[in-house]
């Protein structure tokens, strides 16, 4: 009895408040558009602008208010840019949330700095720093992408699986390489293995002889590069191969890019990787979706229309765009009961929520929001055969 | 066995890539060295003059791959390199006329000509960034190497591996080719000499009729020819990133001050002593003890002085104590 009211009240405030709100509702796309993962970002942004538009389209947001993406900046690495440009998407552009910003550091900055004072939610398709789970967010941050605590996890299977002992491991040194290397290093010791070496390299170097050079002295079986696909991390890559010191490599989600085979091609054969990923039916959806609208369905780019499509559904659950209102609601859209919204569904999405139905967001990435509001966690396992990258399973 | 895999392993992380940086790193000093000994200045510009030749090259290149022309087995930006140098010429030529030349006619102090240089290292960063970029340029196409490890390794049996890289052995033969015509050209031609003179005694090399404008080209001529050289062969060599040459801008004045600022030798040595007080200092000598040493004596760490990350910090040091202990340098420097 008090659900039905609680539904009949919600839906009774969406109807008047869609009066009043049927205008432009922007939405900032925060994410990395130059530096260390520009590579990637070209697929995630479109991702998270199909979504914008299948939602136009439909005419059914709020009574048929349109929304519009706004563009900016993180630089992934610079935060202090990262922050001016997420003050610059709250205070002049007034976007009411913000899909976004990609890397752990800046999000982190640009979290604390501007949306948690201007109370604006951030939907984080790609941060994945384990600390990002335990910061004072107000509930104002959720993310699509998992925690590298699972990816810790995940990591330490798949090298045991493949008959690995001992590993030496490098990292990007910034929030989201060190964070994620210290869990591969805790997942990987605890299952017997040995971590040999545990070094962060500087991204924007042009040359990491030297630092191979001590990371081939540690030894090891396998190098896990924990970095940036066309950063350091490439740079890593190249020097080990071209010194013979390693010729096998377990790649984490910032290094399975397209760059990447495009770059060392048949070199790469024999090592591992994984990044967020499933094989759901939406994320074949979603990739055909993609194809049709002109780009890639790379990584993260589900979890960025995800992203975009938790926002807008979540407004339209609490008949508002502001973000004091639809932060409650993320969870509940995202998680049963409910109907199953699969990509390209937002419009049936919308209309159930319109008439006060529950809807449990699936999408592109197979959403489940657990804890503090992040995703649990598909990855994608692939290896490397013949100079390309093949998909070996998920879990 | 284990002594030659010692070597190798050796050879293969510290001296194959010392000798390449090493030479790369001459090459920059001794454009550095040139401008200080006829100019009397420190020129801040010569790492983004490196990075402009570079980026020259490169178009280049890229117009020679789209026509389908190549040199292969060697780099096509090898055959770009003239092109680049006489385009990079002109344009240090054009910035010494409308910035340079109106300090040295006023005759103002060193100090302002190398504020001066920095607004042109500025300045020429702002326009490659707006031509190529700041992103990274693959430079190496045709045979990336000589030697590969897996190659060593089977035909040697050693269990460590040595590869040479086709653009290491270019960086040191062209860098033996440039400082052999560049002292023929001081010691042997007409120019060369009226340019040691001038650098010797400017006074008295104007009074036995040397033309300075003249000099002031030719120093010009040889520091860009050098830098763009050697911007090429970095880039060859690593990747070329057009920022990373603001930091070679220490390594590169560390090395002509270590040699003695205007001593051409001075800065091929500096360029070396550099090169390789980074590499060992940096390298982790643990698996390199490991087959020198009985069994039971190595090291259970990484035996590795100072982390990779302090590579630029010992150029830093090697050039406070070379000030503080030697101020001349090696080669007690001034003149050319």
């Amino acid at each position: 009895m008090k659900n039905t009211l609680a539904i009949a009240l919600a839906a009774a405030t969406g109807l008047t408040a869609s009066a009043a709100v049927a205008e432009d509702i922007k939405i900032g796309v925060f994410l990395g558009f130059t530096g260390p993962i520009e590579s990637i970002v070209a697929n995630m942004a479109p991702g998270a602008e199909m979504a914008i538009k299948e939602v136009n389209d439909s005419g059914k947001l709020l009574g048929g208010a349109t929304v519009e993406a706004v563009r900016a900046d993180t630089t992934c690495i610079d935060s202090a840019v990262a922050t001016a440009a997420a003050e610059r998407l709250i205070t002049a552009d007034g976007v009411k949330a913000i899909v976004g910003g990609d890397c752990s550091g800046v999000t982190t900055a640009a979290l604390q700095n501007v949306a948690k004072p201007n109370g604006v939610v951030m939907i984080s398709p790609s941060a994945t720093s384990p600390a990002l789970s335990t910061i004072e967010d107000d509930g104002l941050f959720f993310r699509t992408a998992p925690s590298d605590a699972r990816q810790g996890v995940i990591v330490a299977d798949i090298l045991k699986e493949n008959d690995i002992s001992t590993v030496a491991i490098t990292y990007t040194n910034n929030d989201y390489g060190k964070g994620l290397a210290d869990a591969i290093a805790t997942n990987f010791t605890e299952q017997g293995g040995t971590v040999t070496i545990n070094a962060p390299h500087e991204d924007g170097k042009g040359d990491y002889t030297a630092e191979v050079g001590a990371l081939a002295a540690a030894g090891g079986e396998l190098l896990v590069v924990a970095g940036y696909v066309d950063q350091g991390g490439r740079g890593i890559v190249q020097a080990s191969i071209d010194t013979g010191a390693f010729d096998r490599f377990y790649f984490p989600d910032g290094m399975v890019g397209p760059s990447l085979v495009a770059n060392h091609g048949a070199d790469l054969d024999g090592s591992l990787g994984a990044n967020p990923g499933t094989d759901s039916p939406g994320a074949a959806t979603y990739s055909e979706m993609a194809t049709a609208a002109g780009f890639e369905s790379g990584p993260f780019s589900p979890e960025s229309y995800d992203s975009a499509a938790l926002i807008m559904l979540a407004m339209q659950a609490a008949g508002s765009a502001e973000s004091a209102d639809l932060k409650d609601k993320v969870m509940e859209v995202a998680n049963a009961p409910g109907e199953k919204i699969f990509p390209g569904e937002l419009a049936k999405a919308l209309d159930i929520i319109a008439a006060g139905g529950d809807v449990d967001y699936v999408g592109a990435s197979a959403v489940e929001l657990i804890g503090p509001g992040e995703s649990a966690g598909n990855y994608r396992q692939v290896t490397y055969e013949g100079g390309q990258e093949v998909v070996v399973g998920y879990r | 066995m284990d002594f030659l895999n010692a070597i190798v392993l050796f050879s293969n992380f510290v001296i194959v890539p010392g000798l390449a940086y090493g030479s790369q790193l001459a090459l920059g000093a001794l454009g550095v060295t040139l401008v200080y000994g006829i100019l009397r200045f420190s020129n801040f510009a010569h790492g983004e003059i490196m990075s402009f030749g570079a980026m020259i090259a490169i178009l280049v290149m890229w117009a020679f791959q789209g026509a389908g022309i190549s040199i292969a087995p060697l780099p096509t930006v090898l055959l770009a390199l003239p092109f680049a140098i006489v385009a990079t010429v002109f344009i240090v030529l054009g910035v010494d006329r409308v910035v340079f030349r109106y300090y040295r006619v006023k005759r103002s102090p060193p100090l302002i000509l190398l504020i001066a240089s920095t607004g042109v290292m500025f300045l020429f960063n702002g326009v490659i960034r707006f031509v190529i970029g700041p992103t990274d340029q693959r430079v190496d196409d045709g045979a990336r190497f000589i030697l590969r490890v897996r190659d060593f390794r089977e035909a040697t049996g050693l269990s460590e591996g040595l590869a040479i890289k086709t653009s290491q052995v270019i960086s040191l033969g062209a860098a033996v080719l440039c400082v052999a015509g560049l002292f023929w050209f001081l010691n042997k031609t007409r120019t060369g000499k009226s340019m040691r003179a001038y650098s010797d005694n400017e006074d008295l090399a104007l009074l036995s009729g040397v033309n300075p404008d003249r000099v002031v080209m030719f120093a010009w001529i040889l520091a860009g020819s050098l830098a763009v050289v050697a911007g090429t062969l970095y880039g060859l060599d690593k990747i070329y990133k057009p920022f990373t040459y603001l930091q070679l801008l220490l390594p590169i004045f560390a090395a002509a001050i270590v040699g003695g600022v205007g001593n051409p030798v001075g800065a091929i040595v500096g360029g070396f002593v550099i090169a390789f007080s980074e590499v060992t200092l940096t390298y982790a000598y643990k698996k390199f003890l490991g087959y020198l040493l009985p069994s039971d004596w190595a090291p259970e760490g990484l035996a590795q002085l100072l982390g990779t990350d302090y590579k630029f910090a010992v150029s830093f040091m090697i050039l406070v104590v070379v000030l503080l202990v030697r101020p001349t340098g090696i080669f007690a420097g001034r003149t050319l």
